[in-house]
């Protein structure tokens, strides 16, 4: 519990520390000095009743003795001259949440996006280098190196730790956005649980912006998709093993269920009902953006009955946003779900995409429904050349037997 | 924080130009120099005049050209005094060039603390 605690903190007391400091690795060595005082204190004097302000205290303290004792570095005596505050009369409401800034400044487009994902994950996150290494399956010195460049750059190049003016604000939010989808994708990868990291992420993203339909639609879009995750996956271990951190990214003996086949009592009925709750706020806000539109699908696609035809045409407004052939393709396949697999397969033979697994996978499927063996089988057979991961493979293969 | 812009662009893109594009060119160029916060620019003479020098084994190389043969070529930079990278970014998005195609790097230039002495009085 107190781990939950200081993950729920650590965001805020970063990003006040990093606002106060002017400094991403003083703040964090501040950081983790308070929170391990509080890991000693807190058991024994119990959580005090601000934790968050308690932590940013005798965070700025620490600094400050850091500071002190390192008075070469001129450059940061102002600091000293703020009369230091004790812990009991700081007040929550005095510390100002300075997490919407930290945000800007770990996915400011002039840092890697490599760097803007691990940045975010460890200053906003709290997820420690070697938690960040796994998910992304690259060795902790490499991970190490990756942050450090990323810091070095904010202090050297001068990215700014501040909210982007109105002007700059809409791609600015758009860059914190995909930073943030792209986390929950590489969900279900390493033995962290980016997927529910990101929707973390996201919440505090959404209530610092409350006012941005494409944050609403995008922790929408986590949520809903988060909650079937348990049936996406079965195998040897039953559905449980798909919802085991390390394994879920259908590891050996997991094999891939479709939508239609996936068993609904295994979906987090809770977590829908919020992120159709998250997708209605988005959508009074006049949400139409590429997030609410995919939370919209997404919604659609939990009912009991799909409308399939609603499905294609939100997809048809998605490739309008977006202009990708990806689009296409689920727009097809929406149509043969409404019952029009000739539509469907007309809608992808006008596609681009011949590297693409699921772009062989789709017109088998379709050719398969239609009658025409002969050319589903090379169909699936082109997409099991480009299949990579066991269930996909065991999927298609199960699939060209069925013909 | 003072920053280098580089500006790199087709040597000929000035030349493509209407009369009418040159002249807002210009004037978009004399207004940015006008801005508080530019601090000196020098324009470069193109890239066929360059010449690269190398000291090895106690000589001096030349070679004929650019560092770098490239479809853009460094043809000027300015020096800025800006609050931050993007404040940096904005004042290079006004450079001209970058409307026909060509790049500005940003660079952050080095400050060496000024060691301050005392004035040596007569």
């Amino acid at each position: 519990m107190l781990e939950e605690a200081f993950r729920d903190e650590w965001g805020r007391v970063v990003a006040s520390l990093v606002g106060f400091l002017g400094d991403f690795d003083r703040a964090e060595e501040a950081a983790q000095e308070a929170f391990a005082v509080a890991a000693r204190r807190w058991p024994v004097t119990g959580v005090p009743d601000k934790p968050g302000a308690w932590l940013v205290t005798t965070a700025r303290n620490r600094a400050i003795d850091r500071l002190r004792r390192e008075r070469a570095l001129a450059g940061k005596m102002h600091l000293l001259a703020a009369p230091e505050a004790t812990v009991d009369e700081v007040d929550d409401t005095l510390i100002r949440d300075e997490r919407l800034e930290l945000i800007f400044t770990c996915c400011h487009p002039a840092l890697p996006l490599d760097g803007q994902v691990a940045l975010t994950l460890r200053a906003l996150g709290g997820l420690n280098t070697a938690e960040i290494a796994r998910a992304f399956l690259v060795s902790e010195e490499t991970m190490k190196r990756r942050l450090t460049r990323a810091k070095a750059k904010i202090k050297a190049a001068g990215i700014p730790f501040s909210v982007p003016g109105a002007h700059l604000l809409p791609d600015r939010l758009d860059a914190v956005l995909a930073v943030l989808y792209l986390i929950y994708n590489e969900g279900y990868g390493g033995r962290v649980d980016l997927g529910a990291e990101a929707i973390r992420l996201g919440r505090v993203l959404a209530a610092l912006v409350p006012g941005e339909p494409e944050a609403l639609g995008l922790l929408a879009l986590m949520l809903i998709h988060h909650a079937r995750r348990r049936a996406r996956f079965t195998g040897p271990d039953g559905a449980d093993g798909a919802d085991s951190a390390d394994g879920a990214d259908g590891a050996d003996g997991e094999d891939l269920v479709l939508l239609d086949d996936q068993d609904r009592s295994l979906w987090d009925s809770r977590q829908i009902a919020e992120g159709r709750a998250v997708l209605d706020r988005a959508i009074a806000l006049g949400g139409r953006g590429a997030y609410v539109v995919q939370a919209a699908i997404a919604s659609l696609q939990t009912r009991e009955r799909v409308d399939w035809p609603q499905v294609a045409e939100l997809y048809r407004r998605l490739a309008d946003l977006t202009g990708s052939a990806v689009v296409e393709l689920n727009r097809a396949v929406a149509l043969a779900q409404a019952g029009d697999p000739a539509a469907a397969l007309r809608a992808v033979d006008r596609l681009d995409l011949d590297g693409y697994l699921y772009f062989h996978s789709t017109r088998g499927e379709l050719l398969r429904r239609l009658g025409r063996d002969a050319e589903a089988e090379a169909a699936y057979r082109r997409a099991l050349e480009l299949a990579v991961s066991p269930p996909e493979r065991r999927f298609l293969t199960r699939r060209l037997e069925q013909l | 924080m003072r920053y280098a812009l580089m500006i790199y662009a087709d040597p000929g893109y000035l030349e493509k130009l209407s009369d009418a594009e040159r002249e807002a060119a210009r004037a978009d160029y004399f207004a940015l120099a006008d801005d508080d916060r530019y601090v000196g620019a020098a324009q470069l003479q193109p890239a066929e005049t360059a010449t690269c020098v190398r000291v090895a084994g106690g000589r001096t190389l030349m070679t004929d050209g650019p560092f770098a043969d490239t479809k853009e070529v460094l043809g000027g930079f300015c020096l800025i005094e800006a609050a931050d990278l993007d404040e940096a970014a904005e004042l290079a998005a006004r450079i001209p060039a970058v409307r026909f195609g060509g790049t500005v790097e940003i660079r952050p230039v080095e400050i060496r603390p000024v060691e301050i002495r005392p004035v040596a009085r007569p």
